[in-house]
């Protein structure tokens, strides 16, 4: 072994372009710094041509008189609200538009995603035919489709479809009854929250006891009851303290009680049906995914059918099915920003829409827009990461 | 997903964050000279003010003003490019220099005056909001709107105008806005709103676009001030003249009789009011860069106001829409173009 002149002597450290971790730092400051100096560049930059070119900047405009209408708001808001007041109101709306096509999604998509998986060859054709029908045509064309051709062919408000006389369907929407509660309405909440409660504990005292004896009760039929039940039975017990606010003709249109817009209906069923078709196939290959040595050796062990879906195929099957369906959650919420397509008032119609091109502040308002889509991308991911950590395998 | 709302404003604000700072002498008639066309902003299609007509070639008030500008700047009134615009794009499409004069029934506000780096030229055309009813709904007035469903374009003054009424007069409305003048139309026909609203000028427009314009009727209130103008980017006053003065010439022509059948004839005219529009004394352009024949150009190529009045959205046009205010000052109507000396 020969001994290089110039070596080190042992114990001396290398310098520090030599240390492979040290390099690694090095550069990953670097480009952090890189990125961070464009970004200042571009804010700096965005100002000054900003104000050579006089547009008015800053968010002092959100404290302004908004002075338009918006059909549909679940706070309060009228034209005499903050153009601050007009981002709450299409946020709630595109929140709103996008939790209940979230939920109807996924309903559809399991049933129809179990459906094609069925030995009856009609439902499974059937579910096969709704699948590669939805999922291949474009979105926007859906949603025209509902607004276009089955909403707007509705009656008038004069001929409207009536459902005993307490539901009505026309051209400008779904009209349903409003519940007014009346004083001793609370005692029912309170029922609601007791029986939650008490749910929880039959659910935990239930597992611990088959844990220990082997014994058990059908504890999520039984919580189930008593979670309808109890209230249900508080409301007869209280004379029923609901009256409702039936919706009436008057005037050019039926006032009184819940309008569901058409632009909602149509945004809605698009989403809902649209995604349903993404989910059944994510919900088949998940199942799929679980040999069926699992399932035979499940029926090995004697275990009845619906057991062996419930304890051992659904849940190594949500392991495969809770990724892609986060995505599918974020595009359903993404996409409904195709609302401004048919004037529903979502976020990117009413804020990105109206309020940007009556106060002209571009830049504020869709930086704003931006950072709400990412933000609700970002909560939906983190939820669901926790949710698929939770289900997840435990490997042992 | 994208649509081209949303392309046309992302675009334009990666325009301004990203563009650099060299171009604070913004030299609009330089570039549209080596461009050879104006590039001018229109609606998507509204008849009397600016829509292709049926050979595709675009037709209107509007278009005048740009055809106009197009005269004086490069003589040739047919060298424009049209950028067809809804409400939502237009200011945009005008702050990040996609178009050079924005032509689309715009109403001149403070705000847009003063905030969005935009200048207004000039007016074109006054207006005011009114109300398009169908005939069987039985009203004969505004007040009796109360509770009506009222189809909107998203982006308008009408938008606020409108919500003002309703609010001055205890009445309650629901506002259904849609994008394009085509949605709000549809929406009206199908029985999805009672009223359409608009500048009435543009009712009398969409009015000829259903399918049985007998059916509906406007009401008789106006009740609001629309002056509608031509708009430029703030910070090339020179481009900003020769918007502002092309139209003055239009409106100078007709105060002086002079039209584009007559135009060569007057070119001999003792009147020097007219030997100046038409350059045979002097050149009132010199200060804008522009050629002695300017405006000869315009009234030959394009006409004078009236000219394109009439022949546009006046008797000899499906809308029909009188001169009333929109006469010259001289005539009883609000016109009253400065004197070019
Ligand atoms: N003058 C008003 C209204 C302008 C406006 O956009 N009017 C509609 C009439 S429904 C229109 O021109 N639409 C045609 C289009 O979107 O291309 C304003 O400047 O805000």
């Amino acid at each position: 072994m020969s001994v290089r002149p110039n070596a080190r002597p042992m114990g001396h450290k290398p310098p520090f372009w030599r240390d492979r971790a040290k390099r690694a730092l090095i550069f990953q400051v670097l480009v952090i710094a890189a990125v961070a100096a464009f970004l200042l560049y571009i804010v700096g930059n965005t100002q000054q041509n900003l104000a050579s070119r006089g547009i008015t900047t800053g968010f002092g405009f959100l404290d302004n008189t908004a002075g338009f209408g918006i059909v549909q708001s679940l706070i309060d808001y009228s034209s005499q609200s903050t153009y601050g007041r007009t981002f709450f109101v299409g946020l709630l709306n595109t929140l709103l538009v996008g939790g209940l096509g979230v939920l109807a999604a996924t309903l559809i998509g399991f049933i129809v995603g179990i459906a094609r998986l069925s030995p009856n060859w009609l439902i499974a054709k059937l579910a096969a035919a709704y699948i590669e029908t939805f999922r291949n045509i474009p979105l926007l064309l859906q949603i025209f489709f509902w607004y276009f051709a089955v909403l707007r062919t509705l009656p008038g408000a004069r001929d409207s479809l009536s459902f005993g006389e307490v539901f009505f369907l026309n051209v400008r929407g779904l009209y349903l009854p409003e519940p007014l509660f009346e004083s001793g309405f609370g005692l029912i909440p309170l029922a609601f929250g007791v029986a939650i409660a008490a749910s929880i504990a039959l659910i935990v005292w239930n597992k611990r006891r088959h844990e220990a004896t082997g014994k058990r009760l059908p504890a999520y039929w039984l919580s189930f009851a008593l979670i309808l039940g109890l209230p249900l039975l508080v409301l007869v017990a209280s004379g029923v303290p609901i009256t409702w606010d039936v919706p009436e003709l008057r005037g050019f249109n039926f006032r009184g009680g819940v309008t569901v817009i058409p632009e909602f209906l149509a945004l809605w069923l698009a989403l809902s049906i649209y995604t349903a078709s993404f989910i059944a196939e994510i919900v088949r290959s998940g199942i799929q995914a679980i040999s069926h040595g699992q399932t035979e050796a499940a029926q090995a062990l004697s275990l009845p059918r619906n057991l062996i879906l419930r304890l051992v195929v659904i849940p190594q099957a949500m392991r495969v099915i809770i990724p892609p369906l986060t995505s599918q959650y974020l595009n359903l919420i993404k996409n409904s920003s195709l609302a401004t397509a048919i004037g529903y008032p979502d976020l990117v119609s009413v804020f990105a829409g109206t309020t940007l091109n009556q106060t002209g502040q571009a830049i504020e308002v869709i930086a704003m827009t931006m950072a709400v889509y990412l933000s609700i991308s970002l909560t939906v991911s983190m939820f669901m990461n926790w949710f698929n950590a939770r289900v997840a395998l435990v490997e042992r | 997903m994208l649509n081209k709302k949303h392309v046309v404003l992302l675009a334009s604000a990666g325009a301004i964050t990203l563009s650099g700072m060299a171009n604070v002498q913004a030299d609009t008639l330089e570039e549209t000279r080596s461009r050879g066309a104006v590039q001018c902003g229109v609606s998507d299609g509204l008849p009397g003010f600016s829509a292709p007509d049926d050979s595709g070639e675009w037709q209107g008030l509007d278009v005048d003003v740009c055809r106009a500008v197009a005269a004086a700047v490069l003589g040739d009134a047919n060298a424009v490019n049209y950028v067809s615009l809804n409400a939502v794009e237009r200011f945009t499409a005008l702050q990040s220099g996609e178009i050079d004069v924005l032509s689309r029934n715009t109403t001149w506000t403070t705000t847009r005056d003063t905030t969005l780096g935009l200048n207004f030229t000039g007016v074109t055309f006054y207006d005011g909001i009114g109300f398009m009813i169908n005939r069987d709904l039985g009203i004969s007035g505004a007040d009796e709107l109360d509770g009506a469903a009222i189809c909107i374009q998203s982006g308008t003054t009408t938008e606020l105008n409108v919500a003002d009424y309703f609010r001055a007069n205890d009445m309650a409305f629901d506002p259904i806005v849609f994008d394009t003048s085509e949605q709000t139309v549809g929406g009206f026909q199908a029985g999805r709103c009672d009223v359409l609203t608009s500048d009435t000028s543009q009712l009398a427009a969409l009015r000829i676009q259903l399918d049985d314009p007998d059916s509906a009727m406007i009401l008789p209130e106006i009740i609001s001030k629309e002056p509608l103008g031509p708009v430029v980017r703030q910070g090339d006053d020179n481009w900003l003249n020769i918007v502002k003065w092309s139209l003055f010439a239009m409106l100078n022509a007709e105060e002086y009789g002079i039209t584009s059948e007559n135009v060569d004839d007057m070119m001999d005219s003792e009147n020097p009011d007219v030997a100046r529009i038409l350059g045979q004394d002097g050149n009132y352009g010199e200060g804008m860069g522009l050629e002695a024949d300017w405006a000869y150009n315009i009234v030959s190529q394009v006409g004078n106001y009236g000219e394109s009045f009439e022949r546009n959205v006046g008797m000899d046009s499906p809308l029909q829409i009188e001169r009333g205010v929109n006469a010259l000052w001289n005539q009883g109507g609000f016109h009253y173009a400065p004197p070019i000396r």
